[in-house]
């Protein structure tokens, strides 16, 4: 498969589903991706088993505030910059492209750096969703070392960090950001093509095209009836009587009815705008929008202990809730074939 | 006495209203294909010449956008390399107005970090070369953009400064953080769409001073702006984008008045669409993030309006639905009560008793309740769409088209003021000025508030609001995720009376 000006659209849509209402607008990203793909010819997009075992794959991203992104627009030269240095760190060549964060704005990101770079893409990513913190992914799970990490803006200002764990990793590079003026491109978690297999989440990039263009039933379909005092969706048409809330930070983490989660954190909670089919992230929300929820599973990995400690409802200051078994069962479902209906 | 017109794209309105504030007279004639002549046979209609003041809004400038017509090609410069360089100018929009617009683009250094900090230092002898170059091609607009120009526009004005000594004055100039707020694709693209309108500008503004002349009007003439206050003759000529949307926000502004009231939903009906949007404070609620005009992303200030389609002159189909297709200004043609063929949303409103208009003998069979009723469904979920909360709120009818609405289910008041027809050509009348300031503030809140207060009265008063009648209108705080210290966006809009001794001092 590639991702070409063609099926770009689709991918888009489908990084901003699985942003869960966060992960930074795809608005800029997706055009930045467009351009590059204009400029630079597809992407092709790699299979996990396809990789030689030896090959160094090179997870990458933006961290920071997305409205600096709305402003700063991006560069052409920070995967550059990167790609140098971890050549440089590594003493080999980077051999493909992977995105840190499928979700949100870093999806369309790795997609443009892959076609900037001349790089593959490979089918995975290290969230297989969008989460507020650099560390929260499937290779800090898997035990791969975040370090050394590469931060760097487009002028090629670059910062190594060593010898550190994951949540220290985020404390560094969220220090930094003042100095970077509010947003950075980085990369941690480099690891091998043989280690991709098992520490990654799979199929991310071809489940956001799917998701781009099929969705699963939502949970309810009404309008938002209360956006400042909590989030409200009230049921309209054959929802008509239902009330459900939708808890948020960064991104939805909880619908809840009656008290009862229909679905909760590490779910992808997705909010689409039924009158324009649009993605509305949390910061959108306002009385009177007409709205679908829908909820995705995420990686299995996130749904077992380890995982519900880096990312369960607690890490996101949810008490005594769990994500309900999906409907039909099939729990715990494959990467990539993961959507609850 | 002021003089209102609205030029809107079937109908030129006017309204002369006294100094105390009465509407004295309306006029409503066909807009001219030269624009200028209807608002002459406005002028003629009203038939006052003793006025102080002559107020205009025009659809004139957002048509030639959508029509890709009149327009200027631009050389669009933007500081902030490396940053940006891979977005360049004009990458997001529509190719048939690219290829009308793009005159040429260049990336150079320059712009700001969200603290005012450089990104890179700006290069005078890049300038110079960017200027021989747009010289070369023969381009005589340009638009400046720079990264974080709303918190330090001193790249921008630097730049148009060496761009304006090497080009000399037969050239316009366009700079970014005159015309939009944070988000630097939507605010150059409105800088680039006011470059492009630069030339029509002039020759629209002139031709509107000339028909003032020859009805023997000897009055200051000021444009609408978006947000419902005016600009003057010279602001005009060089911001014409601020415009665009003058025509909902005169409507509003128009309900707003003849109602008397200043916290309200306003409909406005016209020939094909109903037009909602909300007053908070007598000024429209204006749209959060970005809006696309003819396609193109922008950011300036307009009301947040929601558009469907249905209007006075909408086509009911074999099922009793109406819209979104609509015989227009054709409807006394085509329209049942008019001897026509086509059964239209104001054959509905005539069968119902609702209005009187051409002859009711036409439509005596037809069955208009189930139509007109999912009619008025659809304009209440449009009205309850907008609404930011399920707190009761008054519902203002007006334009032509309020005929086809009698009441909307789950709103108790909704009223219909005198001179609705003509609420867009009051609303022009009675406008203000104002002033505003959209940037981020660093700093304790308090100081920071008071010194954006500060800043968007001074604009107000130097835009010719008397002294003493401004008041802050609009305050807004975004604090700025992800981002150390307390860096937060402060939006305040400011607005007075017309000092027209300041005018004409």
């Amino acid at each position: 498969m590639d991702i070409d000006t063609d099926t770009l659209p689709a991918f888009a849509r489908g990084c901003a589903v699985l942003g869960s209402g966060g992960g930074g607008t795809v608005a800029i990203a997706s055009v930045a991706a467009m351009q590059a793909l204009e400029d630079h010819g597809p992407v092709r997009v790699v299979q996990a088993g396809d990789l030689d075992p030896d090959l160094l794959v090179m997870p990458a991203g933006t961290a920071g505030s997305s409205a600096v992104m709305l402003e700063r627009v991006t560069g052409t030269e920070e995967p550059v910059h990167l790609r140098d240095k971890v050549e440089q760190l590594y003493g080999t060549r980077v051999g493909a492209l992977m995105a840190s964060e499928i979700g949100g704005a870093n999806g369309c990101m790795a997609v443009a750096w892959a076609a900037r770079l001349g790089l593959p893409l490979v089918d995975a990513d290290g969230m297989s969703r969008a989460f507020p913190g650099m560390n929260q992914t499937v290779m800090q799970l898997r035990g791969i070392t975040p370090t050394p990490a590469v931060v760097c803006d487009e002028r090629g200002r670059v910062l190594v960090i060593e010898h550190v764990t994951g949540s220290w990793l985020e404390r560094l590079v969220r220090s930094s950001l003042e100095a970077f003026g509010g947003q950075v491109a980085s990369t941690e978690y480099v690891l091998r093509g043989r280690q991709v297999a098992t520490a990654t989440a799979l199929g991310s990039v071809s489940r956001a095209v799917h998701l781009g263009t099929e969705l699963p039933a939502p949970l309810i379909t009404g309008k938002i009836a209360e956006a400042v005092d909590g989030i409200l969706v009230e049921g309209l048409g054959a929802d008509q009587g239902r009330l459900v809330r939708l808890e948020a930070g960064s991104e939805f983490v909880a619908v809840l009815e009656d008290g009862r989660p229909l679905a909760c954190v590490p779910d992808v909670i997705a909010l689409i705008d039924t009158r324009t089919g649009e993605v509305v992230q949390v910061e959108q929300v306002r009385y009177g929008l007409r709205v679908s929820v829908v909820r995705l599973l995420c990686d299995p990995i996130w749904y077992t202990p380890e995982g519900l400690r880096l990312a369960g409802p607690e890490a996101f200051g949810l008490t005594g809730l769990h994500s309900p078994p999906p409907s039909p069962p099939g729990f715990p479902c494959r990467a990539g074939t993961g959507e609850a209906s | 006495m002021r003089i209102g017109i609205d030029v809107g794209g079937t109908n030129t309105d006017a309204a002369l209203i006294d100094d105390d504030g009465k509407v004295l007279a309306t006029v409503k004639s066909p807009t001219t294909h030269d624009v200028t002549g209807g608002v002459a046979a406005a002028l003629a209609g009203l038939g006052a010449t003793e006025v102080t003041a002559v107020m205009i809004g025009t659809t004139h400038f957002v048509n030639a956008l959508v029509e890709a017509a009149r327009l200027e090609p631009v050389a669009a410069v933007r500081l902030g390399l490396p940053a940006t360089a891979a977005l360049p100018p004009l990458v997001d929009w529509p190719v048939r107005l690219r290829e009308v617009v793009e005159g040429a683009t260049y990336l150079c250094h320059g712009g700001h970090e969200y603290d005012g900090a450089p990104i890179s230092d700006l290069d005078p002898g890049e300038l110079r070369k960017v200027a021989a170059d747009i010289r070369r091609r023969g381009l005589r607009s340009v638009a400046i953009s720079s990264v974080f120009s709303p918190v330090s526009a001193g790249s921008e004005v630097e730049a148009a400064k060496i761009l304006a000594a090497e080009l000399g004055p037969g050239v316009h100039l366009s700079v970014s953080s005159e015309i939009g707020r944070v988000g630097l694709l939507a605010r150059e693209n409105a800088t680039i769409v006011n470059a492009a309108l630069s030339r029509l500008a002039e020759r629209t503004v002139e031709a509107f001073g000339q028909a003032l002349r020859v009805a023997g009007i000897d009055a200051p003439l000021f444009l609408s702006q978006n947000d419902g206050t005016l600009m003057d003759v010279a602001h005009a000529r060089r911001y014409p984008v601020l415009t665009f949307a003058s025509g909902p926000t005169n409507s509003m502004r128009g309900a707003a008045y003849l109602s008397g009231l200043s916290d309200c939903a306003v409909v406005d009906i016209g020939g094909t669409t109903t037009d909602v949007g909300i007053l908070a404070g007598g000024f429209p609620r204006e749209a959060a993030g970005e809006a696309l005009v003819a396609e193109v992303r922008t950011n300036f200030r307009i009301p947040d309006v929601l558009s469907i389609g249905i209007g006075g002159g909408s086509i009911i189909s074999s099922d009793g639905t109406a819209g979104p297709r609509s015989v227009g200004y054709r409807l006394t043609e085509q329209a049942l009560v008019f001897g026509g063929s086509t059964l239209t949303a104001t054959d509905l409103a005539v069968a119902a008793g609702r209005a009187a208009i051409g002859d009711p003998g036409h439509v005596s069979e037809v069955s208009y309740a189930g139509p007109l009723k999912d009619i008025e469904a659809r304009v209440a979920e449009a009205v309850d769409r907008m609404r930011t909360s399920s707190a009761p709120l008054p519902v203002v009818l007006v334009g032509g088209g309020s005929i086809l609405i009698d009441t909307l289910p789950g709103f108790t008041d909704v009223r219909r003021p005198d001179h609705f027809e003509v609420a867009n050509a009051v609303g022009a009348a009675i406008a203000q000025v104002g002033g505003e300031v959209d940037r981020v503030f660093s700093g304790p809140r308090e100081a920071v508030l008071q010194e954006a207060k500060d800043e968007a009265t001074g604009r107000a008063e130097r835009a010719g609001a008397r002294t003493g009648s401004v008041r802050i209108v609009d305050v807004e705080e975004i604090p700025l995720a992800y981002l150390p210290g307390d860096a937060t966006r402060i939006r305040v809009k400011a607005v007075g009376d017309l000092d027209l001794e300041k005018i004409n001092a």
